[in-house]
Protein backbone atom coordinates (compact mmCIF):
# COMPACT_ATOMS: atom_id res chain seq x y z
CA UNK A 1 0.00 0.00 0.00
CA UNK A 2 1.21 3.40 -0.88
CA UNK A 3 1.59 5.97 1.69
CA UNK A 4 -1.89 8.05 0.32
CA UNK A 5 -3.84 4.77 0.32
CA UNK A 6 -2.38 4.73 3.85
CA UNK A 7 -3.46 8.32 4.77
CA UNK A 8 -7.10 7.69 2.58
CA UNK A 9 -7.88 4.33 4.68
CA UNK A 10 -7.34 6.45 7.96
CA UNK A 11 -9.71 9.10 6.87
CA UNK A 12 -12.46 6.66 5.78
CA UNK A 13 -11.85 4.62 8.73
CA UNK A 14 -12.03 7.63 10.96
CA UNK A 15 -15.62 8.10 8.81
CA UNK A 16 -17.06 4.77 9.85
CA UNK A 17 -15.83 5.27 13.03
CA UNK A 18 -18.05 8.39 13.65
CA UNK A 19 -20.58 6.55 12.35
CA UNK A 20 -20.82 3.86 15.41
CA UNK A 21 -19.84 6.80 18.05
CA UNK A 22 -23.62 7.96 16.36
CA UNK A 23 -24.97 5.05 17.25
CA UNK A 24 -23.26 3.41 20.20
CA UNK A 25 -25.97 1.36 20.55
CA UNK A 26 -24.98 -1.32 18.33
CA UNK A 27 -21.99 -1.60 20.12
CA UNK A 28 -24.79 -2.71 22.88
CA UNK A 29 -26.53 -4.89 20.82
CA UNK A 30 -23.94 -6.39 19.67
CA UNK A 31 -22.73 -7.42 23.55
CA UNK A 32 -26.49 -8.07 24.92
CA UNK A 33 -27.08 -11.17 23.08
CA UNK A 34 -23.79 -12.86 24.11
CA UNK A 35 -24.48 -11.67 27.77
CA UNK A 36 -28.07 -13.23 27.85
CA UNK A 37 -26.88 -16.38 26.49
CA UNK A 38 -24.26 -16.28 29.17
CA UNK A 39 -26.68 -15.64 32.21
CA UNK A 40 -28.87 -18.08 31.06
CA UNK A 41 -26.00 -20.56 30.86
CA UNK A 42 -24.10 -20.08 33.61
CA UNK A 43 -27.01 -19.35 35.95
CA UNK A 44 -29.80 -21.91 34.59
CA UNK A 45 -28.31 -24.36 32.73
CA UNK A 46 -24.92 -24.27 34.62
CA UNK A 47 -25.95 -26.40 37.36
CA UNK A 48 -26.52 -29.70 35.09
CA UNK A 49 -23.70 -28.72 32.92
CA UNK A 50 -21.57 -28.91 35.58
CA UNK A 51 -18.94 -31.11 34.23
CA UNK A 52 -15.22 -29.56 34.32
CA UNK A 53 -14.17 -29.94 38.03
CA UNK A 54 -13.82 -27.05 40.32
CA UNK A 55 -13.49 -24.68 38.15
CA UNK A 56 -16.79 -22.55 37.96
CA UNK A 57 -18.75 -22.90 34.82
CA UNK A 58 -18.22 -19.58 33.04
CA UNK A 59 -14.68 -20.43 33.12
CA UNK A 60 -15.36 -22.93 30.79
CA UNK A 61 -18.11 -20.98 28.53
CA UNK A 62 -16.70 -17.39 28.46
CA UNK A 63 -14.49 -18.47 24.96
CA UNK A 64 -17.87 -19.48 22.97
CA UNK A 65 -19.66 -16.31 23.64
CA UNK A 66 -16.30 -14.45 22.90
CA UNK A 67 -16.90 -15.91 19.48
CA UNK A 68 -20.53 -15.16 19.10
CA UNK A 69 -19.91 -11.83 20.72
CA UNK A 70 -17.87 -11.33 17.38
CA UNK A 71 -20.20 -13.01 15.11
CA UNK A 72 -22.98 -11.30 16.05
CA UNK A 73 -20.85 -7.62 15.88
CA UNK A 74 -19.67 -8.34 12.08
CA UNK A 75 -23.24 -8.87 11.02
CA UNK A 76 -22.86 -4.94 10.84
CA UNK A 77 -20.35 -3.94 8.55
CA UNK A 78 -22.07 -5.75 5.96
CA UNK A 79 -24.86 -3.98 6.94
CA UNK A 80 -23.09 -0.93 6.91
CA UNK A 81 -20.99 -1.79 3.58
CA UNK A 82 -24.14 -2.54 1.66
CA UNK A 83 -25.83 0.82 2.93
CA UNK A 84 -22.34 2.52 1.21
CA UNK A 85 -23.07 1.11 -2.04
CA UNK A 86 -26.87 1.45 -2.15
CA UNK A 87 -26.69 5.46 -0.43
CA UNK A 88 -24.10 5.59 -3.89
CA UNK A 89 -21.18 6.47 -1.24
CA UNK A 90 -19.07 4.57 -3.05
CA UNK A 91 -20.13 4.86 -6.62
CA UNK A 92 -18.71 7.93 -5.78
CA UNK A 93 -15.57 7.52 -4.28
CA UNK A 94 -15.00 5.20 -7.35
CA UNK A 95 -15.26 8.50 -9.54
CA UNK A 96 -12.38 10.08 -7.23
CA UNK A 97 -8.55 9.63 -7.28
CA UNK A 98 -7.86 7.67 -4.43
CA UNK A 99 -7.18 3.79 -3.65
CA UNK A 100 -10.09 1.47 -4.42
CA UNK A 101 -9.97 -0.80 -1.55
CA UNK A 102 -8.97 1.32 1.06
CA UNK A 103 -13.28 2.12 2.06
CA UNK A 104 -12.76 -1.74 2.33
CA UNK A 105 -10.28 -1.36 4.74
CA UNK A 106 -11.87 1.56 6.38
CA UNK A 107 -14.93 -0.84 7.24
CA UNK A 108 -12.77 -3.70 8.33
CA UNK A 109 -10.51 -1.68 10.97
CA UNK A 110 -13.72 -0.12 11.78
CA UNK A 111 -15.18 -3.53 12.76
CA UNK A 112 -12.36 -4.28 14.39
CA UNK A 113 -12.38 -1.48 17.09
CA UNK A 114 -16.10 -1.79 17.46
CA UNK A 115 -15.81 -5.38 18.00
CA UNK A 116 -13.35 -4.87 20.84
CA UNK A 117 -15.65 -2.23 22.80
CA UNK A 118 -18.61 -5.40 22.60
CA UNK A 119 -15.66 -8.11 23.84
CA UNK A 120 -14.51 -6.19 26.53
CA UNK A 121 -17.85 -5.82 27.65
CA UNK A 122 -18.80 -9.54 27.35
CA UNK A 123 -15.65 -9.86 29.62
CA UNK A 124 -16.50 -7.20 32.17
CA UNK A 125 -19.98 -8.79 32.64
CA UNK A 126 -18.36 -12.73 32.53
CA UNK A 127 -16.15 -11.31 35.84
CA UNK A 128 -19.07 -10.34 37.72
CA UNK A 129 -20.52 -13.83 37.01
CA UNK A 130 -17.61 -14.98 38.60
CA UNK A 131 -15.26 -15.40 35.79
CA UNK A 132 -11.39 -15.72 37.12
CA UNK A 133 -8.55 -15.99 35.19
CA UNK A 134 -4.53 -17.54 36.07
CA UNK A 135 -3.40 -16.05 32.93
CA UNK A 136 -0.29 -13.88 32.80
CA UNK A 137 -0.09 -10.75 31.14
CA UNK A 138 1.19 -12.54 27.66
CA UNK A 139 -1.54 -15.28 27.61
CA UNK A 140 -4.29 -11.86 28.09
CA UNK A 141 -1.85 -10.54 25.04
CA UNK A 142 -2.17 -13.86 23.06
CA UNK A 143 -5.82 -14.52 23.73
CA UNK A 144 -6.35 -10.77 22.39
CA UNK A 145 -4.44 -11.55 19.29
CA UNK A 146 -6.43 -14.45 18.71
CA UNK A 147 -9.62 -12.84 18.74
CA UNK A 148 -8.29 -10.18 16.52
CA UNK A 149 -7.62 -12.65 14.32
CA UNK A 150 -10.99 -13.97 14.22
CA UNK A 151 -12.71 -10.54 13.79
CA UNK A 152 -10.49 -9.80 11.56
CA UNK A 153 -11.38 -12.86 9.11
CA UNK A 154 -15.22 -12.99 10.08
CA UNK A 155 -15.14 -9.36 9.01
CA UNK A 156 -13.92 -9.91 5.35
CA UNK A 157 -16.81 -12.59 5.49
CA UNK A 158 -18.74 -10.36 6.39
CA UNK A 159 -16.97 -7.87 3.14
CA UNK A 160 -18.27 -10.73 0.92
CA UNK A 161 -21.90 -11.19 2.21
CA UNK A 162 -22.36 -6.96 2.15
CA UNK A 163 -21.11 -6.71 -0.97
CA UNK A 164 -23.20 -9.95 -2.98
CA UNK A 165 -26.21 -9.01 -1.02
CA UNK A 166 -29.34 -8.12 -2.72
CA UNK A 167 -31.01 -6.35 0.46
CA UNK A 168 -30.40 -4.73 3.76
CA UNK A 169 -31.76 -8.37 5.50
CA UNK A 170 -29.65 -10.60 3.29
CA UNK A 171 -26.85 -8.12 4.25
CA UNK A 172 -26.43 -9.60 7.68
CA UNK A 173 -28.43 -12.91 7.29
CA UNK A 174 -25.04 -14.72 6.48
CA UNK A 175 -23.93 -14.17 10.38
CA UNK A 176 -26.88 -16.47 12.07
CA UNK A 177 -24.92 -19.85 11.11
CA UNK A 178 -21.45 -18.16 12.59
CA UNK A 179 -23.07 -17.73 15.71
CA UNK A 180 -25.00 -21.22 15.82
CA UNK A 181 -21.33 -23.00 14.70
CA UNK A 182 -20.57 -22.93 18.51
CA UNK A 183 -23.33 -24.85 19.49
CA UNK A 184 -21.65 -27.73 17.65
CA UNK A 185 -18.75 -27.22 18.82
CA UNK A 186 -16.49 -27.98 22.59
CA UNK A 187 -17.89 -24.06 23.30
CA UNK A 188 -20.95 -25.21 25.87
CA UNK A 189 -20.14 -28.80 26.51
CA UNK A 190 -17.67 -31.34 25.85
CA UNK A 191 -17.28 -32.86 22.25
CA UNK A 192 -16.99 -36.47 24.12
CA UNK A 193 -20.66 -36.05 24.94
CA UNK A 194 -22.13 -35.49 21.27
CA UNK A 195 -22.95 -39.04 19.19
CA UNK A 196 -20.45 -39.96 17.12
CA UNK A 197 -21.10 -37.96 13.63
CA UNK A 198 -21.62 -34.90 15.66
CA UNK A 199 -18.35 -34.84 17.72
CA UNK A 200 -16.62 -35.94 14.92
CA UNK A 201 -17.97 -32.65 12.71
CA UNK A 202 -17.84 -30.54 15.76
CA UNK A 203 -13.58 -31.77 16.45
CA UNK A 204 -13.06 -31.02 13.60
CA UNK A 205 -14.11 -27.29 12.73
CA UNK A 206 -12.77 -24.04 13.45
CA UNK A 207 -14.58 -23.22 16.34
CA UNK A 208 -13.57 -25.88 18.68
CA UNK A 209 -9.67 -25.48 18.12
CA UNK A 210 -9.57 -21.34 18.67
CA UNK A 211 -12.37 -22.18 21.82
CA UNK A 212 -9.87 -24.69 23.40
CA UNK A 213 -6.66 -22.42 22.85
CA UNK A 214 -8.25 -19.60 24.34
CA UNK A 215 -9.84 -21.60 27.63
CA UNK A 216 -6.29 -23.14 28.02
CA UNK A 217 -4.62 -19.92 27.32
CA UNK A 218 -7.46 -17.88 30.78
CA UNK A 219 -6.58 -20.99 32.50
CA UNK A 220 -2.70 -20.06 32.43
CA UNK A 221 -1.77 -23.34 30.87
CA UNK A 222 -0.18 -23.32 27.44
CA UNK A 223 -2.41 -23.64 24.50
CA UNK A 224 -0.85 -26.59 22.71
CA UNK A 225 -1.53 -27.51 19.23
CA UNK A 226 -5.10 -26.21 19.04
CA UNK A 227 -3.71 -22.16 18.75
CA UNK A 228 -1.86 -23.41 15.51
CA UNK A 229 -4.97 -25.49 13.98
CA UNK A 230 -6.67 -22.49 15.27
CA UNK A 231 -4.71 -19.90 13.11
CA UNK A 232 -4.06 -22.31 10.36
CA UNK A 233 -8.07 -22.03 9.98
CA UNK A 234 -8.35 -18.24 10.74
CA UNK A 235 -5.80 -17.42 8.42
CA UNK A 236 -6.78 -19.53 5.63
CA UNK A 237 -10.75 -18.49 5.86
CA UNK A 238 -9.35 -14.64 5.87
CA UNK A 239 -6.86 -15.47 2.33
CA UNK A 240 -10.12 -16.92 0.84
CA UNK A 241 -12.65 -14.14 2.10
CA UNK A 242 -10.46 -11.36 1.19
CA UNK A 243 -9.72 -12.39 -2.24
CA UNK A 244 -12.89 -13.40 -2.99
CA UNK A 245 -14.12 -9.63 -1.63
CA UNK A 246 -12.08 -7.67 -3.76
CA UNK A 247 -13.12 -10.06 -7.11
CA UNK A 248 -16.59 -8.97 -5.97
CA UNK A 249 -15.99 -5.59 -5.57
CA UNK A 250 -14.13 -4.72 -8.56
CA UNK A 251 -17.47 -6.80 -10.37
CA UNK A 252 -19.70 -4.62 -8.74
CA UNK A 253 -18.10 -1.14 -9.41
CA UNK A 254 -17.50 -2.51 -12.79
CA UNK A 255 -13.72 -1.84 -13.13
CA UNK B 1 -8.10 22.38 -26.01
CA UNK B 2 -11.26 20.15 -25.68
CA UNK B 3 -12.32 18.96 -22.35
CA UNK B 4 -13.57 15.55 -23.69
CA UNK B 5 -13.05 13.62 -26.77
CA UNK B 6 -14.74 11.08 -28.05
CA UNK B 7 -14.42 8.74 -30.78
CA UNK B 8 -16.96 6.02 -31.94
CA UNK B 9 -17.67 4.85 -28.25
CA UNK B 10 -19.03 1.11 -28.24
CA UNK B 11 -20.52 -0.02 -25.38
CA UNK B 12 -23.43 -2.89 -24.66
CA UNK B 13 -24.79 -4.71 -21.90
CA UNK B 14 -25.21 -8.79 -23.27
CA UNK B 15 -27.12 -8.12 -26.49
CA UNK B 16 -28.03 -4.43 -25.47
CA UNK B 17 -26.39 -2.25 -28.12
CA UNK B 18 -26.55 0.99 -25.97
CA UNK B 19 -23.66 2.83 -27.55
CA UNK B 20 -22.84 2.11 -30.95
CA UNK B 21 -20.27 5.10 -31.92
CA UNK B 22 -20.45 8.03 -30.39
CA UNK B 23 -18.48 10.64 -31.24
CA UNK B 24 -18.47 13.70 -29.28
CA UNK B 25 -15.91 17.27 -28.81
CA UNK B 26 -16.61 19.64 -25.57
CA UNK B 27 -14.90 22.85 -25.64
CA UNK B 28 -13.04 23.63 -22.50
CA UNK B 29 -14.90 25.75 -20.43
CA UNK B 30 -18.18 25.38 -21.72
CA UNK B 31 -21.45 24.27 -20.45
CA UNK B 32 -22.31 21.22 -22.76
CA UNK B 33 -25.79 19.31 -22.63
CA UNK B 34 -26.03 15.78 -23.58
CA UNK B 35 -30.29 15.53 -24.07
CA UNK B 36 -31.64 11.70 -24.46
CA UNK B 37 -35.12 10.21 -23.17
CA UNK B 38 -34.74 7.29 -20.58
CA UNK B 39 -32.54 4.58 -21.27
CA UNK B 40 -31.11 6.33 -24.08
CA UNK B 41 -27.60 6.14 -22.07
CA UNK B 42 -26.80 8.99 -20.95
CA UNK B 43 -25.85 7.82 -17.72
CA UNK B 44 -23.64 4.61 -19.49
CA UNK B 45 -21.36 7.56 -21.42
CA UNK B 46 -21.11 9.65 -18.46
CA UNK B 47 -19.78 6.14 -16.14
CA UNK B 48 -17.36 5.52 -19.07
CA UNK B 49 -15.96 9.54 -18.97
CA UNK B 50 -15.17 8.79 -14.98
CA UNK B 51 -13.51 5.35 -15.88
CA UNK B 52 -16.28 3.62 -13.81
CA UNK B 53 -17.39 1.69 -16.65
CA UNK B 54 -14.94 0.49 -19.52
CA UNK B 55 -15.83 0.77 -23.36
CA UNK B 56 -15.91 -2.20 -25.29
CA UNK B 57 -14.40 0.03 -27.91
CA UNK B 58 -13.44 3.31 -29.43
CA UNK B 59 -11.23 6.15 -27.57
CA UNK B 60 -12.05 8.03 -25.01
CA UNK B 61 -10.19 11.28 -24.15
CA UNK B 62 -10.42 13.87 -20.40
CA UNK B 63 -8.57 16.71 -20.46
CA UNK B 64 -6.28 15.38 -22.49
CA UNK B 65 -5.97 11.94 -20.94
CA UNK B 66 -7.00 8.26 -22.15
CA UNK B 67 -9.42 7.19 -19.84
CA UNK B 68 -8.64 3.47 -20.65
CA UNK B 69 -4.96 3.77 -20.72
CA UNK B 70 -4.63 6.82 -18.04
CA UNK B 71 -7.82 6.29 -15.38
CA UNK B 72 -5.61 7.71 -12.43
CA UNK B 73 -5.14 11.01 -14.37
CA UNK B 74 -8.30 11.13 -14.89
CA UNK B 75 -10.22 10.45 -12.10
CA UNK B 76 -7.76 13.73 -10.80
CA UNK B 77 -9.10 15.52 -13.39
CA UNK B 78 -12.93 15.20 -13.23
CA UNK B 79 -15.51 15.32 -10.72
CA UNK B 80 -18.76 13.57 -10.72
CA UNK B 81 -22.41 14.45 -9.53
CA UNK B 82 -24.21 10.62 -10.39
CA UNK B 83 -27.96 10.57 -11.31
CA UNK B 84 -29.02 9.40 -7.55
CA UNK B 85 -27.49 11.46 -4.59
CA UNK B 86 -24.15 10.16 -3.45
CA UNK B 87 -24.24 11.17 0.53
CA UNK B 88 -23.22 9.84 3.96
CA UNK B 89 -26.59 10.14 5.42
CA UNK B 90 -25.17 9.53 9.10
CA UNK B 91 -22.52 12.81 8.51
CA UNK B 92 -23.63 16.27 8.77
CA UNK B 93 -23.71 18.10 5.46
CA UNK B 94 -19.74 20.52 6.48
CA UNK B 95 -18.49 16.64 7.42
CA UNK B 96 -19.29 15.36 4.31
CA UNK B 97 -17.70 18.22 2.63
CA UNK B 98 -14.54 18.17 4.81
CA UNK B 99 -14.61 14.29 4.47
CA UNK B 100 -13.93 14.99 0.39
CA UNK B 101 -11.72 17.83 0.57
CA UNK B 102 -9.40 15.84 2.63
CA UNK B 103 -9.70 12.82 0.40
CA UNK B 104 -8.37 15.06 -2.05
CA UNK B 105 -5.57 16.10 -0.36
CA UNK B 106 -6.48 19.77 -0.16
CA UNK B 107 -5.48 21.48 3.06
CA UNK B 108 -7.92 23.59 4.71
CA UNK B 109 -10.89 21.51 4.41
CA UNK B 110 -13.09 23.14 6.99
CA UNK B 111 -13.07 26.18 5.10
CA UNK B 112 -13.27 24.86 1.44
CA UNK B 113 -16.91 23.28 3.24
CA UNK B 114 -17.72 26.85 4.82
CA UNK B 115 -17.25 28.28 1.50
CA UNK B 116 -19.32 25.65 -0.71
CA UNK B 117 -22.33 25.72 2.29
CA UNK B 118 -22.62 29.47 1.53
CA UNK B 119 -22.98 29.08 -2.11
CA UNK B 120 -25.31 26.36 -1.83
CA UNK B 121 -27.72 27.97 0.83
CA UNK B 122 -26.68 24.94 3.47
CA UNK B 123 -24.56 26.98 6.29
CA UNK B 124 -27.99 26.93 8.29
CA UNK B 125 -28.37 23.23 7.33
CA UNK B 126 -24.49 22.54 7.77
CA UNK B 127 -24.17 21.54 11.53
CA UNK B 128 -27.56 19.01 10.83
CA UNK B 129 -27.13 15.00 10.31
CA UNK B 130 -27.85 14.66 6.23
CA UNK B 131 -30.38 12.24 6.81
CA UNK B 132 -32.97 14.86 8.27
CA UNK B 133 -31.78 17.12 4.92
CA UNK B 134 -35.11 17.13 2.17
CA UNK B 135 -34.57 15.57 -1.17
CA UNK B 136 -33.41 19.33 -2.84
CA UNK B 137 -30.57 19.91 0.01
CA UNK B 138 -29.04 16.31 -0.29
CA UNK B 139 -28.61 17.53 -3.84
CA UNK B 140 -27.79 20.71 -3.40
CA UNK B 141 -24.68 19.21 -1.26
CA UNK B 142 -24.57 16.46 -3.58
CA UNK B 143 -23.62 18.65 -5.82
CA UNK B 144 -21.32 20.78 -3.80
CA UNK B 145 -19.46 17.70 -2.88
CA UNK B 146 -18.16 17.23 -6.59
CA UNK B 147 -17.05 20.87 -6.53
CA UNK B 148 -14.88 20.17 -4.08
CA UNK B 149 -10.72 20.75 -5.21
CA UNK B 150 -11.70 23.16 -8.09
CA UNK B 151 -11.72 19.92 -11.08
CA UNK B 152 -11.33 20.92 -14.85
CA UNK B 153 -14.38 19.29 -15.80
CA UNK B 154 -17.68 18.74 -13.90
CA UNK B 155 -19.86 16.21 -14.50
CA UNK B 156 -23.53 16.03 -13.66
CA UNK B 157 -25.77 13.65 -14.35
CA UNK B 158 -29.42 14.96 -14.17
CA UNK B 159 -28.06 17.82 -11.63
CA UNK B 160 -32.21 19.33 -11.37
CA UNK B 161 -34.72 15.63 -11.57
CA UNK B 162 -36.72 15.73 -8.41
CA UNK B 163 -35.89 19.50 -7.71
CA UNK B 164 -38.75 22.40 -7.23
CA UNK B 165 -38.60 24.81 -9.24
CA UNK B 166 -36.70 27.29 -7.07
CA UNK B 167 -33.50 24.82 -6.00
CA UNK B 168 -33.85 24.35 -9.71
CA UNK B 169 -33.13 27.93 -10.91
CA UNK B 170 -30.54 28.04 -7.72
CA UNK B 171 -28.51 25.23 -8.88
CA UNK B 172 -28.59 26.70 -12.87
CA UNK B 173 -26.79 29.26 -11.13
CA UNK B 174 -24.54 27.39 -9.50
CA UNK B 175 -23.51 25.93 -12.86
CA UNK B 176 -23.37 28.92 -14.50
CA UNK B 177 -21.14 30.53 -11.82
CA UNK B 178 -18.59 27.30 -12.21
CA UNK B 179 -18.86 27.70 -16.32
CA UNK B 180 -17.89 31.40 -15.73
CA UNK B 181 -14.74 30.59 -13.38
CA UNK B 182 -13.85 28.57 -16.29
CA UNK B 183 -14.94 25.02 -15.38
CA UNK B 184 -15.95 22.95 -18.05
CA UNK B 185 -19.49 21.35 -17.27
CA UNK B 186 -20.84 18.08 -18.94
CA UNK B 187 -24.72 17.95 -17.68
CA UNK B 188 -27.15 15.57 -18.73
CA UNK B 189 -30.91 15.89 -18.85
CA UNK B 190 -34.75 14.76 -20.24
CA UNK B 191 -35.97 18.97 -19.98
CA UNK B 192 -35.36 20.88 -22.58
CA UNK B 193 -35.66 24.24 -21.00
CA UNK B 194 -32.61 23.08 -19.05
CA UNK B 195 -30.40 22.54 -22.10
CA UNK B 196 -31.88 25.57 -23.62
CA UNK B 197 -31.42 27.84 -20.57
CA UNK B 198 -27.97 26.30 -19.56
CA UNK B 199 -25.91 24.98 -22.16
CA UNK B 200 -23.04 26.89 -25.08
CA UNK B 201 -23.42 23.06 -26.89
CA UNK B 202 -25.93 20.55 -27.27
CA UNK B 203 -26.15 16.98 -28.30
CA UNK B 204 -28.84 14.68 -28.66
CA UNK B 205 -28.06 10.92 -28.17
CA UNK B 206 -30.75 8.74 -29.37
CA UNK B 207 -30.50 4.69 -30.40
CA UNK B 208 -26.84 4.71 -29.39
CA UNK B 209 -25.47 7.69 -31.34
CA UNK B 210 -25.50 11.47 -31.30
CA UNK B 211 -28.11 12.19 -34.04
CA UNK B 212 -28.06 15.85 -33.26
CA UNK B 213 -25.35 18.49 -32.07
CA UNK B 214 -24.68 22.11 -32.15
CA UNK B 215 -25.39 25.23 -30.57
CA UNK B 216 -29.08 26.20 -29.82
CA UNK B 217 -28.98 27.93 -32.66
CA UNK B 218 -27.89 26.01 -34.90
CA UNK B 219 -29.84 23.59 -33.72
CA UNK B 220 -33.09 26.16 -34.26
CA UNK B 221 -32.16 26.26 -37.76
CA UNK B 222 -33.16 22.53 -38.45
CA UNK B 223 -36.87 23.72 -37.72
CA UNK B 224 -39.18 25.06 -40.45
CA UNK B 225 -39.01 29.02 -39.88
CA UNK B 226 -40.97 30.27 -37.68
CA UNK B 227 -44.83 31.73 -38.40
CA UNK B 228 -45.85 35.05 -36.80
CA UNK B 229 -48.66 34.42 -34.42
CA UNK B 230 -51.09 36.14 -32.80
CA UNK B 231 -51.18 35.33 -28.85
CA UNK B 232 -51.14 37.33 -25.81
CA UNK B 233 -48.63 35.56 -23.66
CA UNK B 234 -50.34 34.45 -20.56
CA UNK B 235 -47.87 33.43 -17.56
CA UNK B 236 -46.70 30.29 -17.35
CA UNK B 237 -47.48 27.99 -14.51
CA UNK B 238 -43.59 28.29 -13.52
CA UNK B 239 -44.18 32.14 -13.29
CA UNK B 240 -47.09 31.44 -11.58
CA UNK B 241 -45.87 29.06 -8.83
CA UNK B 242 -42.65 31.19 -8.69
CA UNK B 243 -44.01 34.21 -7.82
CA UNK B 244 -46.18 32.47 -4.74
CA UNK B 245 -43.55 30.35 -3.35
CA UNK B 246 -40.71 32.84 -3.86
CA UNK B 247 -41.38 36.69 -3.55
CA UNK B 248 -37.22 36.53 -2.33
CA UNK B 249 -36.22 34.45 -5.33
CA UNK B 250 -34.78 37.21 -7.60
CA UNK B 251 -32.66 38.72 -4.25
CA UNK B 252 -31.34 35.37 -3.18
CA UNK B 253 -30.01 34.62 -6.62
CA UNK B 254 -28.54 38.19 -7.08
CA UNK B 255 -27.32 37.43 -3.20
CA UNK B 256 -25.49 34.36 -4.93
CA UNK B 257 -23.17 35.63 -7.65
N1 LIG C 1 -25.04 -2.61 -15.73
C1 LIG C 1 -25.99 -2.78 -16.67
N2 LIG C 1 -26.35 -4.00 -17.07
C2 LIG C 1 -27.29 -4.18 -18.03
N3 LIG C 1 -27.92 -3.19 -18.64
C3 LIG C 1 -27.61 -1.94 -18.29
C4 LIG C 1 -26.63 -1.66 -17.30
N4 LIG C 1 -26.52 -0.32 -17.15
C5 LIG C 1 -27.40 0.21 -18.03
N5 LIG C 1 -28.05 -0.74 -18.72
C6 LIG C 1 -29.06 -0.51 -19.78
O1 LIG C 1 -28.51 0.36 -20.71
C7 LIG C 1 -29.48 1.27 -21.19
C8 LIG C 1 -28.98 2.69 -21.01
O2 LIG C 1 -28.94 2.99 -19.63
P1 LIG C 1 -28.50 4.40 -19.07
O3 LIG C 1 -28.60 4.32 -17.60
O4 LIG C 1 -27.20 4.78 -19.65
O5 LIG C 1 -29.64 5.34 -19.66
P2 LIG C 1 -29.93 6.88 -19.36
O6 LIG C 1 -29.89 7.60 -20.65
O7 LIG C 1 -29.04 7.37 -18.28
O8 LIG C 1 -31.43 6.80 -18.84
P3 LIG C 1 -32.18 7.67 -17.71
O9 LIG C 1 -32.62 8.92 -18.37
O10 LIG C 1 -33.36 6.82 -17.35
O11 LIG C 1 -31.25 7.86 -16.60
C9 LIG C 1 -30.76 0.96 -20.44
O12 LIG C 1 -31.58 0.17 -21.26
C10 LIG C 1 -30.30 0.17 -19.26
O13 LIG C 1 -31.26 -0.76 -18.87
MG1 LIG D 1 -29.27 8.06 -16.45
Amino acid sequence: MSIAALQETRILTGRSLRHILRSPDTIITTAVTPIAMMLLFVFVFGGALQSTGSEPYVNYLLPGILLITIASGVAYTSYRLFLDLSDGLIPRLQTMPISRSSILWGHVLTSLAANAASLLIVVAVAFLCGFRSHASFLAWLAVAGILAVTTLSLTWIAVVAGLSAKSVDGASAFSYPLIFLPFISSAFVPTQSMPGPVAWFAQNQPVTAIVDSIRSLLDGQSAGGSIWIALAWLVGLMGVAWVLSLVIYRKKIGA
Amino acid sequence: MNAVEVHSLHKSFNDLDVLRGVDLSIPSGSIYALLGSNGAGKTTLVKILSTVLKPDSGKAMVNGFNVSAEPAQVRASLSVTGQFAATDAVLTGRENLELIARLRKLPHAGKIADGLLERFNLTDAAARKVSTYSGGMRRRLDIAMSLVGDPLLVILDEPTTGLDPQARIQTWQSIKDLAAAGTTVLLTTQYLDEAEQLADRIAILHEGTIIQEGTLAELRTLMPAPRVEQVVRQATLEDIFLSLVSPSANVEEGAQS
